[in-house]
């Protein structure tokens, strides 16, 4: 009959442990961390209220970091002081119910602020009601990729049918029999105007996906059965990838989009030179 | 009347016992229990009219005619290993088998790490191993997607539940709070015995046409609802809604038995504030499998009909796939998001909590210290089993949703937070002024509260919708669960298995190699999960097969080869664990009745405890759990069964414990 060995002086044990916890967890984190800035982050914000989004990002990294930093710390500190030595016994101290007390209260203060901030934030970025003069298009995903589709000279979306949606010559399914079909455009790439807020009213033909733009910080689910708007203002021309965030098949890994946002006159030519979905081939 | 060991006697001196015939005055009958501390015992008599009837009797007035029989428990091989109603019999078969699904659990992971760090690479062996999953040397797919879902499937339902509820719920509750079985062992047994079919189910997916499920692990329709949608949706999904339903039958009969058992089993003395964390968190976590996995059992069942009854719970009119138009109309997707997560989150916690309650009770058994603020520590765990059921659309901010109810959701989740701030800081100050023996199971239980912290504070990231719209669906989510859930719950379960494998098997494991164990563990773990958040921060999508379709993504190859080679590194420890484990069964060291020195029931007992759990009459509880280093006491430890005073009798104590 064994007893486990008992550990007279686990001080050794006890410093090599701290260390691991001090130097993996802190250390490491933190300089992963700081190191994964310049390579691993969040791409340059292109949208307006990305920017508060990313305070809020920052703000919640600063104070969670404090607290993962000062929790492994203390934990660090107590593995290597308590580790067993000479004949003592441990302390017999088992309750105060003011220090417990403290640390229920301080996290509750701090998260309840995060609430407030986080709040202010959501009801700017997701609550608020477009503007009047927004652009307004039409995204719809399918089993792989996005279309994207603009009313037309009449400012009105026709109907669509699923019906009769033909992968060659109709891929949004615009039914001709609606006039305010006969003038949308449809087009593979999204195409905004840097400084104009839009308006995204997103589809789905048959599973879900998810329309993520990683610089917009936009993302939301697209659920057939539903028209979901969402609306963001993009701030930065240039070329940016959709992404598909929600798992909607074998192709999931490939339903790349793209976005191009340009100057109000480059879109202006741009959508002038788009023939409406359903007109004849020239 | 008082005997002074095994309980009572009569004036003859024959022990009155279980089993024993008796007589009292008029009544003679079998005796079906006996309460020293009380000197009364109660007995089943059989008249010719009324039939049983149970009768309690003053000891004092009894007279033994025929003794207990003394035989051993004698059954044959089948009815004590294989078809047992022995709760510890059953807690081992759960812990075997949620064991070997952790290595199939554990093998997909491995190709998933195999596949992100150098996606289009030919594999030979890979696929020598994986005909079916691999073309021409690289992994296909619709492959990977279903090795993602069973890893997940797997983990969460056939792993973690099962290990810490089947297995230490099992084999823990009646030996920590004093009982000789389960309430129900029939229905115990039939819980282990629906396990296995559901995961015979499960695993005969993978060889269907189509190949196992691959919608993930939550399985959202319409995806999972339309076999045309997706190579895996088709009768891979159908074995995998079965298998569901299957386990969460055999889940349920579990959970009502553990509560059952906690509420009416304990023995004298074991007041539900004197009960070990572990059973609290057991406690809790069976309230939460009784009230949440009907509701995944009803969306399973209405998930199978839209697959095969043609009824549209969750598939809404116009559905437009593979080239048709589906005739589907009225259903909505979001439902099952809605009752999927009802059940999800409530899960997350049956996960945590049993690992929660082991490491308190770890870390004052290796600490020698009573666990710090044990009241508080009960509210909190009451606390998150609550407020868990209030958070489920914290998962669902994109998914289309009112945004209105983001707001709520988050307020609640970020509740949430509180207790477990209030838990992490009371392991602290367990820990300060303690005397830490730095067995492998403490060292697990240390690793459990950094591991805890570390996820628990990404969650504030993912618990803000502005944030969490960034990044909900990428890296940074699966980091943030792999630390809090899946982590923790892993180092809960190997906190557990080091310091009670001397209880279930007699033998210690290894030390040596268990402390080898845990440094590669704890390392690896960090490395490949810790970089998981950078992934997220550059915005990587889960469940994607390939990085390389993406510009956004070009810059991740080297930060993914380097997750792999750590994830791969953190898979081959596992071996040392195996063989440990395996060894130690037969070779380990023979361990005495109470090697760790520790307070609770189950070490009053021989290691392994017999059938029926305690050789002579039930201990009596007089304490609480945590007596440890109490000033003045003989020892460092004060068992619970020890009386608050010396009893006032010469004779000294009724039953149990050796010290006085």
């Amino acid at each position: 009959m064994a007893n486990a060995p008992q550990h007279s002086d686990a001080r050794g044990t006890g410093l090599a442990v701290a260390l691991l916890i001090v130097g993996l967890v802190v250390v490491g984190g933190v300089g992963a961390t700081l190191y994964a800035t310049g390579r691993w982050w969040l791409p340059p914000v292109a949208s307006a209220h990305g920017v508060a989004i990313d305070r809020l990002f920052y703000s919640t990294l600063v104070i969670t970091g404090v607290v993962f930093i000062g929790v492994h710390v203390l934990l660090a500190l107590f593995v290597w002081r308590f580790a067993a030595r000479g004949a003592g016994r441990a302390v017999y101290f088992h309750d105060h119910r003011r220090l417990e007390l403290t640390y229920t209260i301080i996290p509750a203060i701090a998260l309840a602020i995060m609430v407030a901030m986080s709040g202010i934030v959501w009801a700017r970025v997701r609550l608020g009601a477009p503007p009047a003069d927004a652009l307004v298009v039409d995204v719809r995903g399918e089993q792989f990729a996005w279309l994207a589709r603009y009313p037309g000279p009449d400012g009105r979306f026709g109907r669509v049918d699923p019906r009769r949606i033909d992968a060659r010559t109709n891929p949004m399914g615009l039914d001709p029999e609606d006039p305010a079909a006969r003038d949308d455009v449809v087009s593979r790439t999204l195409h905004l105007v840097v400084g104009r807020p839009v308006r995204v009213q997103l589809r789905s033909t048959g599973v879900l996906h998810s329309f993520f733009v990683p610089e917009f910080r936009v993302k939301q689910d697209t659920v057939p059965g539903m028209t979901i708007e969402i609306w963001f203002t993009p701030t930065r021309e240039g070329q940016f990838e959709i992404a598909c965030a929600e798992l909607c098949g074998i192709g999931h890994y490939a339903m790349r989009g793209q976005v191009v946002v340009q100057s109000p006159e480059a879109f202006a030519a741009w959508l002038a030179q788009q023939r409406p979905a359903l007109a004849p081939a020239p | 009347m008082e005997g002074t060991e095994g309980g009572l006697r009569d004036a003859q001196g024959r022990r009155i016992a279980p089993g024993a015939k008796v007589r009292s005055g008029e009544l003679e009958g079998t005796v079906a229990r006996v309460e020293p501390a009380y000197g009364v015992l109660t007995i089943i008599t059989e008249a010719a009219r009324a039939g049983k009837t149970e009768r309690m009797v003053r000891a004092s007035t009894v007279e033994v005619l025929e003794e207990a029989p003394q035989r051993p428990h004698h059954e044959p091989f089948i009815r004590r290993y294989i078809f047992s109603l022995d709760h510890k019999v059953i807690g081992i078969q759960y812990l075997f088998t949620s064991l070997f699904m952790a290595l199939v659990g554990g093998v997909l992971a491995m190709l998933i790490r195999l596949q992100l760090g150098w996606p289009g690479v030919r594999w030979g062996l890979a696929a020598a191993l994986f005909p079916g999953g691999f073309a021409g040397g690289q992994m296909k797919p619709d492959f990977y997607l279903a090795v993602v879902t069973m890893h997940g499937t797997i983990m969460v339902f056939f792993v973690l539940t099962t290990v810490l509820s089947g297995g230490f719920g099992n084999f823990l509750i009646p030996l920590q709070i004093g009982a000789r079985d389960m309430a129900f062992p029939w229905m115990n047994m039939m819980s282990y015995w629906l396990l296995v079919p559901a995961i015979v189910v499960l695993l005969a997916s993978f060889f269907v046409t189509g190949g196992a499920a691959g919608g993930g692990w939550t399985a959202y329709p319409p995806l999972s609802a339309i076999p045309a949608a997706a190579p895996g949706s088709g009768l891979g999904q159908t074995l995998w809604l079965v298998a569901l339903a299957i386990l969460i039958v055999a889940l349920l009969f579990g959970s009502l038995n553990y509560i059952t058992t906690i509420l009416q089993l304990r023995t004298r003395g074991m007041s539900m504030m004197r009960l070990p964390l572990t059973i609290w968190g057991l406690f809790v976590t069976a309230v939460l499998m009784l009230l949440s996995f009907p509701v995944l059992f009803a969306a399973a069942i209405m998930l199978l009909f839209d697959r095969l009854g043609g009824t549209s719970f969750f598939v809404p009119a116009g559905v437009y796939v593979g080239g048709e138009v589906l005739s589907h109309a009225g259903g909505n997707p979001l439902l099952w998001q809605h009752l999927f997560w009802f059940l999800g989150h409530p899960e997350v916690y049956v996960l945590i909590l049993p690992a929660m309650g082991m490491v308190s009770d770890i870390m004052a058994t290796h600490g020698r210290k009573p666990v710090f603020g044990y009241q508080f520590m009960v509210g909190s765990i009451v606390a998150i089993g609550v407020l868990s059921f209030l958070v489920w659309a914290h998962h669902m901010y994109t998914s289309g949703m009112n945004p209105l109810v983001a707001m709520a959701f988050m307020t609640t989740t970020l509740a949430i937070a509180v207790p477990s701030a209030v838990k992490t800081f009371n392991w602290l100050a367990t820990l300060w002024g303690a005397r830490i023996q730095f067995t492998t199971s403490m060292l697990y239980a240390i690793g459990f509260v950094s591991l805890f912290v570390t996820g628990g504070l990404t969650g504030v990231f993912l618990a803000q919708p502005p944030v969490d719209i960034y990044m909900h669906d990428t890296f940074f989510v699966v980091a943030h669960f792999h630390f809090v859930m899946a982590s923790a719950a892993l180092f809960g379960v190997f906190a557990g298995i080091y310091h009670w494998f001397p209880k279930m098997f007699g033998r210690f494991m290894n030390e040596r190699l268990g402390k080898i164990h845990f440094w590669l563990t704890f390392i690896g773990i960090y490395a490949t999960f810790f970089p998981m958040h950078f992934a997220g921060f550059s915005g990587m999508m889960r469940r994607i097969y390939s990085t390389q379709v993406y510009a956004f993504l070009a810059d991740l190859a080297p930060l993914n080869v380097f997750i792999s080679v750590a994830a791969f590194g953190l898979g081959l420890a596992q071996l040392l664990f195996v063989y440990n484990f395996l060894y130690s069964l037969r070779r380990g060291p023979v361990a005495d009745r109470n090697p760790w020195r520790a307070t609770t029931l189950e070490w009053e007992t021989p290691s392994p405890p017999p059938h029926g759990n305690f050789p002579d009459e039930l201990p009596v509880v007089h304490r609480w759990a945590y007596d440890y280093s109490l000033p003045g006491a003989p020892d460092d430890f004060v068992p619970q069964t020890t009386p608050l005073r010396p009893a006032p009798v010469a004779g000294g104590q009724d039953a149990g414990g050796p010290q006085g």
